[in-house]
């Protein structure tokens, strides 16, 4: 029987990527272990090989083709004996096939991606549950932004790009702002983030480190002593845990045990939080640790638009910045302005819908499954208030409680952990600027109390979801469903 | 027997033997003795509830701080552990400033704010001050990134002791050093105990000298009760570094005469293995007895440099015995920098 060759996903994130070449054509013999294409992937450019041996019948998908869908047909090989005529016409019906694990196998698994998001978990849950690609940039976004002049031209820009276009525009911008890391440099970032920083800055600003988090993040601190600004990518924030002494007892308490003589104009950046099904020990949301600690600034945007100009403002701050990015955010597109020098403040929330009936707040990640439910909770006739806190510390308190004093009610959504999160934090913030107004005890959507399980099923379950949060806002403003 | 009147002279009584001149001799005695008599006088201060905390005297190694000082020049780095208070005195901080930020007072040198292990100094280049064992290897070797990337003529003096030789952090650095070719010094002051534990008992290695042997970062054991030898081997470390030939490793064998901190009773040790180091080896009285041998000073002379450090260090004490508290204000200042 034909055997169907089909778009593999080679990486975790990866949803869709592009054919772009064939190395092979219909009626060429292929062994097991062939190159027999090349994929790009969100991350790079990959080979594909054959897993059987046989003749390639039939090319489905052309080169070229671009947003070719992870599991689709792209050609059908003949094993012995078999002609054209045996490939059954309904080859576009998925099937899952182990094509892509050698290849993906082959990368450090510690770079990161597994596989895609929350794709084929078990319905277990309720019928509000959101699809795997939830719309980005939400509808009723635009005429509440204060930030942009009026008639900035908007360009359509990843999360990744935001971030890349932000690191090399304060590159050209000041010789003190350098990068290191991890595969910063020559790979062009393990998630490319860093992608051309390289051949723009050169090895003296653009610097490939060994795998030592807990080196490299001190040296960087020692170097910002000394008055550079460093930008330490980590890889992913689980790996900063080895280097978490030097963020803390040396980033960000030098400033006040020197009375104020010392400071580390550092910005800590890469991504947090879960990514898809690469289980515990790279699934962990570090909001609510930096968010703890005096000395710090901890940013978490959600749009690109937010993660360009805070980290143009983190990379110009003079204190340390710990700079929370999202591995599933890096491919999403949102609306950039065209600006010579587009910065958004420290500091600062966002009141992303301005609403009545209830405050829903959140940040990174959590945004998704707030955005979803707050257009399905509008729908459903709540008016709800949706602020994005963008930074973590401080904690802009103020907007928070002016939308509390208006809605009476309060629910916060994050990845992380329940016991100190930043909810719990918020929740306790409101006891003491707000109490009187609150018309309902602050309803807190996190993740689970457990570490992040791998199976597909229980992951999803132990994420937060946009069901959680409409029943939360339910709860709250005492609604039947 | 003949009067060795000029440092070429003496330098041949003991073969290789690096020689100071009579200034030299002075200025290293000079220092000594205040990192010393500060340290003493630390010491009563803290036993008399003034300092509180920990509290962790340099006293028997003052030769290594003053001899690598001599090798330095004017823009070098310095950081350092956290028994720090030689590392701040010979860079040139004020004692005043340093005692005060012992006792907490609002003069300190961290404004109160920071205590015994933490000062810092960006005028001299003094990174302190660090409490964390081993973090200052990481800190020290940006240090030097910072000063090759702004192509600066200067090297990281990074100290640490036997004890954070031990910790991962100094190995991962040692290896950027190297492969970066960073200038930097690190300088190991081997003082035999890691808080309780002696380097036998900690080290499976214990010629430090040669930790960084498998990055090629050249060391060496140097007798770091002797301020010549510490200054001739930091010359030779400090010019590599300078001259852009990478890391280098100075293992400075020495000795505290007191416990790991004040509330240390250090019966890890005999007493006979201190006192021993204290009539032997003792780096200041070493310097004495070349001056007086010499005639480069009299016993009264010496008597009179010893009343000069004893002002000094008592005009510090009071100081930092009278000047007030930080204000409560300060507790809110300085977490951030306003922008």
């Amino acid at each position: 029987m034909p055997v169907e060759i089909t778009m593999p996903a080679l990486s975790p994130t990866m949803e869709e990527g592009t054919l772009s070449k064939w190395l092979v054509k219909e009626g060429d013999e292929v062994a097991a272990g062939d190159v027999i294409a090349e994929i790009e992937t969100d991350k790079a450019t990959m080979e594909v090989e054959a897993v059987d041996e046989g003749t390639i019948g039939k090319i489905v998908v052309e080169e070229g083709t671009q947003n070719v869908k992870v599991n689709s047909v792209i050609a059908v090989l003949l094993e012995e004996g078999e002609s054209a005529d045996d490939i059954d016409s309904d080859a576009s019906q998925s099937k899952s096939q182990e094509q892509s694990s050698d290849d993906a196998s082959a990368e450090k698994s510690d770079d990161g991606e597994a596989a895609q998001e929350q794709k084929d978990s078990e319905e277990s849950g309720p019928s509000e549950e959101e699809k795997p690609s939830v719309p980005a940039q939400p509808a009723f976004n635009a005429e509440e932004d204060m930030e942009v002049p009026e008639g900035t031209e908007m360009v359509s820009t990843s999360v990744r790009e935001a971030l890349r276009d932000a690191m090399a525009e304060e590159m050209r911008a000041d010789g003190d702002v350098f990068v290191m890391g991890e595969e910063v440099a020559e790979y062009q970032g393990a998630y490319k983030v860093t992608q051309g920083l390289l051949q723009e800055f050169g090895a003296k600003r653009v610097v490939d480190t060994p795998i030592t988090e807990h080196g490299f993040a001190g040296l960087g601190v020692g170097a910002a002593f000394a008055g550079l600004k460093p930008i330490v990518e980590f890889m992913t924030f689980n790996f900063a845990m080895q280097a978490i002494d030097q963020i803390i007892n040396s980033a960000a308490k030098t400033r006040y045990m020197s009375g104020g003589q010392m400071s580390s104009p550092i910005v800590f950046r890469g991504p947090n939080g879960p990514a898809a099904r690469v289980g515990a020990q790279h699934s962990q949301d570090f909001s609510a640790w930096y968010a703890h600690v005096p000395g710090l600034i901890v940013v978490s945007p959600y749009t690109a638009a937010d993660a360009k100009g805070l980290l143009k403002s983190a990379i110009r701050n003079p204190n340390p910045v710990v700079f929370l990015e999202n591995e599933l955010l890096y491919g999403q597109s949102f609306d950039v302005p065209k600006l010579d020098d587009w910065t958004v403040p420290l500091g600062k929330a966002k009141v992303v819908r301005k609403g009545a009936d209830v405050t829903l707040v959140s940040h990174s990640m959590g945004m998704r499954y707030a955005t979803e439910a707050t257009e399905k909770l509008v729908e459903s006739g709540i008016d709800v208030e949706l602020i994005d806190l963008r930074t973590l510390r401080p904690l802009d308190m103020p907007t928070i409680v002016e939308s509390v004093k208006k809605t009476g009610r309060c629910v916060t959504v994050e990845e992380g952990w329940p016991q100190g999160s930043i909810g719990s934090d918020i929740a306790a913030r409101l006891m003491d600027e707000a109490f009187d107004y609150l018309d309902a005890p602050v309803a807190r959507v996190t993740g689970k109390d457990v570490p992040l399980p791998y199976a597909a099923n229980l992951e999803k379950l132990a994420l937060p979801s946009t069901k959680e949060v409409i029943e939360a806002v339910n709860a709250v403003t005492y609604r039947q469903i | 027997m003949p009067k060795k009147t000029d440092a070429a002279a003496k330098s041949s009584t003991k073969a290789n033997m690096p020689a100071f001149t009579k200034e030299e001799e002075l200025h290293a005695y000079k220092e000594m003795l205040l990192i010393r008599r500060f340290e003493e006088k630390a010491g009563q201060m803290y036993g008399m509830g003034l300092i509180g905390g920990f509290c962790h005297l340099y006293i028997g190694q003052e030769a290594v701080v003053t001899g690598v000082h001599m090798a330095s020049k004017k823009g070098d780095y310095s950081i350092t552990g956290y028994r720090d208070h030689g590392h701040m005195l010979i860079v040139g901080l004020e004692p005043k400033a340093v005692m005060a930020e012992l006792t907490g007072r609002k003069g300190g040198l961290s404004r109160g704010k920071g205590g015994s292990m933490h000062m810092f100094s960006s005028e001299e280049r003094f990174y302190g001050g660090n409490g964390i064992v081993g973090a200052q290897v990481s800190l020290g070797t940006g240090l030097a990134f910072a000063a090759k990337y702004k192509e600066e003529d200067n090297v990281s003096l990074t100290y640490l002791g036997d004890g954070a030789a031990n910790q991962g952090q100094v190995y991962e650095s040692f290896n950027m050093a190297k492969l970066w070719s960073l200038p930097v010094v690190y300088i190991i002051e081997n003082n035999k105990y890691a808080m309780g534990t002696s380097l036998e008992r900690s080290a499976a290695t214990t010629d430090l000298s040669q930790r960084g042997a498998s990055f090629d970062i050249p060391g060496e054991q140097v007798d770091g009760m002797d301020v010549r030898m510490v200054r001739d081997a930091a010359e030779r470390a400090i010019k590599h570094a300078r001259d852009g030939k990478g890391p280098y490793i100075l293992e400075m064998l020495t000795y505290r005469y007191r416990g790991h901190s004040m509330s240390d009773p250090a019966k890890y040790r005999s007493k006979d293995e201190v006192q021993s180091m204290r009539t032997e080896r003792d780096p200041i009285e070493q310097v004495k007895a070349r001056l007086l041998e010499n005639d480069w000073a009299t016993e009264d002379e010496l008597k009179s440099i010893d009343k000069d450090v004893r002002a000094v260090v008592s005009e510090a004490a009071d100081f930092a015995t009278n000047d007030p508290e930080p204000d409560p204000d300060e507790l809110y200042t300085d977490i951030t920098v306003e922008v």
